[in-house]
């Protein structure tokens, strides 16, 4: 009796929280996370970019292979930051 | 109360499923409501599990014994903390242990990215659902915690004394935790698999989990290695017992794709790799727990026969071919977006540094399961021992601390073959050196593995040393700070480098500690007198006198009886100590013993007494001889069986002390092992060097506010992070 009482209640407490997105219409983000994705993408990018500079100075790199490492990471980097302005509607910097 | 509880269980098995359901269904139909609901689901699944913990654990901490599980293993004299502690000591309660955890960390990650990876999510839902589902299944099904006695002892069993040890207690739930956190990158890259988002994406939003999984895993297995030098009573704390190895195993894959993922991160390769990676650590954790259950090998650890090694299989097997087959077909998508430049680059020697610990995982992996394969090939069971272990894993572990070395002085891309040998003039120095200090002053010239050790060990050590130094003085230049602001700012803006470089520091202290203690320990049996003295690794030790005490057992496990002995040890320079090695005896609830005989004849623990040092340890263990009092104890069983408790304490303390003041002869156990300290000091720095590599970066506490602004490449790059 008490399994049966208590499943009951647990799972009408389930079926409240699971079917409120159903019942409500979910709230979606026009970009469809699109925008976190980027973001991430661009802290990792930023943080590639920082590594080579510190490397770099620590003489672990030569300014020569950093000069094109840097480069292609940075043409990475604008890259990431044109599709998040595409997102928010505006032209990318030209 | 345990209608609730199984009710609980119950309702997470529905909940596991529909969340597995809705989640599909949402994905595939395009429909985010459900995809939300699914999510939803696994907080309820979160919810349900505490509230069956806290059901369970309500019993125990009752001592109601109408619950069969708290009548196993559980007693009104156990004492509280391992009462709490209880839970997972047995079969149902691990497995309710994973699921809780599971449900955790599942509702944890979900919750993180519920604003991303809206393709793969949904789909790491549903995978971690169902592994939810399978553990509730078992629970269900076959091994319900929540079972109960139609007719409840008046007493339990007691939690298994081995097992009444702090660190065995925390030990579990730290592997557990380990185990199932790598439930959370597996199924995010099966989510990444099945979209064909094979990018970084998946990576970067379970790194951090990957890495505290490694942590936890990591630090129980230190649990377990310490409870094995101080609770077993053989003197080791590594034996290569199956269960050892299959907690070890996962940790060693796992540590292969924590490296390997940042060659994707950084240059989009070892794709195909990382996935086979995480598939492999996640089906050993599996493993781990089917082994640490099924009895299938013969471990000190393997806590009574299971009922589930076939479902265990069954489910270990599923996961195999699925995620094989997932792989295979995904492989266009998984092709590297960039070709490794140069063998001197930081990706070549990652990779190389993944062969060897796959290798090494390979190596256990053989000798754990050969006594299996042996059987299945030959018909006779045949193991491998100890020094086969040790044949195959040092050159590995040697070759694994060089690698060590060389890695982190090598920048990503290429280096240039001067550049190497500028960045590598002062670490090589620095361990020619130790090596002339090791000859002249050490005996280390007599093990040539444990010198060659000692000499990569201090390379790794001043690597290290010089990559902070050259850090901060790089940041000294641009900045001006003082040397601590600039070091700390240094670690601060670099966590994950340089706390890197703490595990990695702290990994070849411990292996120094390894090869010490194991390559120079001094270990001596001997039976003793009191007065008796004897000599063990520099040490004078004499047995002054035995001792006997009743319900004041140091270690507080709740032990009736505890026989040892006081032994008196001088060094070399004179100096003197006291040493109270002892042994718990704890009673047994088989009546045929006597009300008298049970306190003696049931199970017995060593509480070792360690004389801890950082040269040396002093470790030392007793086996009293208890035989005389065989035939007294016989008397008074049979004229005090029926006597109240009272006059039955007064009969034990009795014979105690009887015991105390005129012992037979006990066999003591000496070792006196080097270094063996610095196993623990590594592991407390490899914890550090984990927990800032996992602490979130100031970027990514910042990065919700400056998202705001939409920053530029240069100003963001110029703007410091902090």
């Amino acid at each position: 009796m008490e399994y049966a009482v208590a499943l009951i209640v647990l799972l009408c407490l389930v079926g409240l929280v699971v079917m409120r997105p159903l019942l409500a219409g979910a709230p979606e983000s026009p970009d469809g996370g699109a925008r976190e994705e980027l973001e991430a993408a661009k802290e990792a990018k930023y943080r590639e970019i920082r590594d080579a500079e510190l490397d770099v100075q620590m003489g672990k790199l030569s300014k020569e292979d950093h000069r094109s490492i840097d480069r292609e990471l940075r043409g990475e980097a604008i890259e990431i930051l044109e599709r998040l302005d595409r997102l928010d509607g505006r032209a990318p910097d030209s | 109360m345990a209608g609730i509880g199984s009710a609980c269980l119950f309702a997470g098995l529905l909940t596991a499923v529909y969340a597995a359901g809705a989640s599909l269904y949402g994905v595939r139909a395009g429909n985010a409501a459900f995809v939300i609901s699914g999510r939803r689901a696994i907080y309820c699944l979160a919810a349900l599990m505490l509230g069956a913990t806290a059901v369970l654990q309500s019993a125990f901490l009752r001592s109601d014994f109408s619950y069969a599980l708290v009548a196993e293993g559980s007693s009104t004299d156990t004492p509280t903390f391992y009462k709490v502690t209880a839970m997972w000591a047995t079969q149902d309660g691990s497995l309710l242990l994973w699921a809780l955890l599971l449900s955790l960390f599942a509702s944890a990650v979900l919750f993180l990215t519920r604003r991303s990876l809206r393709g793969i999510a949904p789909y790491a839902t549903a995978v971690l659902a169902i592994v939810a589902g399978f553990f509730l299944l078992l629970m269900v099904g076959w091994e319900n915690p929540f079972g109960t006695l139609a007719n409840p002892p008046a007493e339990g069993g007691g939690l298994n004394p081995l097992l009444r040890h702090p660190a065995m207690m925390i030990h579990p739930p730290m592997l557990y935790t380990g185990y199932v956190g790598f439930s959370i990158p597996f199924a995010f890259a099966v989510g990444a698999l099945i979209t064909r988002n094979t990018g970084a994406d998946w990576i970067r939003a379970t790194r951090r989990f990957a890495l505290v999984a490694w942590t936890f895993l990591g630090t129980g297995i230190m649990l377990g290695a310490l409870w094995s030098y101080t609770e077993l009573g053989w003197g080791g704390y590594w034996a290569w017992d199956p269960v050892e190895n299959a907690s070890l195993m996962p940790w060693l894959v796992g540590t292969a794709f924590l490296h390997s993922i940042m060659v994707q991160e950084k240059r989009g390769m070892l794709k195909i790799w990382n996935v086979c990676l995480i598939i492999a650590t996640f089906v050993l954790a599996l493993l781990g727990t089917f082994l640490v259950r099924s009895g299938i090998l013969d471990s000190i650890h393997a806590f009574g026969a299971s009922t589930i090694g076939v479902q265990f299989l069954v489910f270990i097997a599923l996961v195999v071919v699925g995620s094989t087959a997932l792989v295979i077909s995904r492989l266009p998508y998984l092709r590297s977006e960039a070709r490794l430049d140069s063998l001197l680059s930081r990706e070549a020697f990652f990779l190389l540094n993944n062969l060897v610990l796959v290798a090494l995982c390979l190596v256990i992996f053989w000798g754990t399961f050969f006594p299996l394969i042996s059987e299945a090939v030959t018909g006779t069971e045949a193991s491998v021992g100890p020094p086969w272990f040790n044949r195959l894993t040092t050159p590995l572990a040697l070759v694994l601390v060089l690698l060590m070395a060389i890695g982190p002085v090598v920048s990503w891309r290429r280096i240039s073959p001067a550049g190497l040998l500028r960045a590598f003039m002062w670490p090589v120095l620095g361990a020619l050196l130790t090596l002339l200090v090791a000859l002249a002053l050490t005996p280390a010239g007599e093990r040539p593995l444990a010198l060659l050790m000692s000499c990569f060990a201090a390379l790794v050590l001043a690597v290290v040393v010089q990559e902070f130094w050259r850090g901060a003085s790089a940041r000294r230049t641009i900045s001006g700070d003082p040397w601590p602001r600039a070091l700390s700012r240094l670690v601060a803006r670099n966590r994950r480098r340089y706390g890197g470089y703490i595990a990695h520091a702290g990994i070849v202290v411990l292996f120094l500690g390894v090869a010490g203690s194991s390559a120079f320990l001094e270990q001596r049996d001997v039976r003793l007198s009191p007065g008796d003295t004897f000599k063990s690794g520099g040490y004078d030790i004499t047995y002054e006198r035995a001792t006997a005490t009743l319900g004041e057992d140091r270690a507080g496990s709740g032990a009736p009886i505890t026989f040892g002995a006081v032994l008196r040890a001088r060094d070399e320079d004179g100096k003197t100590f006291t040493l109270r090695p002892s042994r718990n005896f704890y009673p047994t609830q088989d009546a045929s013993k006597g009300a008298i005989g049970r306190f003696f004849e049931g199970e017995a623990t060593s509480e070792v007494d360690v004389r801890w040092g950082l040269r040396r340890d002093l470790w030392t263990a007793i086996r009293p001889d208890i035989s005389a009092l065989e035939g007294p104890i016989r008397e008074a069983n049979a004229k005090f069986g029926n006597s109240s408790g009272d006059v039955q304490a007064l009969v034990i303390a009795a014979l105690a002390e009887r015991y105390r003041r005129d012992p037979a002869p006990a066999t003591f156990r000496a070792i006196v092992s080097p270094l063996v300290s610095w196993i623990w000091i590594g592991g407390g720095i490899v914890l550090l060097g984990a927990l800032i590599a996992a602490w979130p970066s100031p970027e990514a506490r910042l990065r919700r506010v400056r998202s705001l602004y939409s920053a530029r490449l240069g100003r963001d790059l110029r703007a410091e992070p902090s």
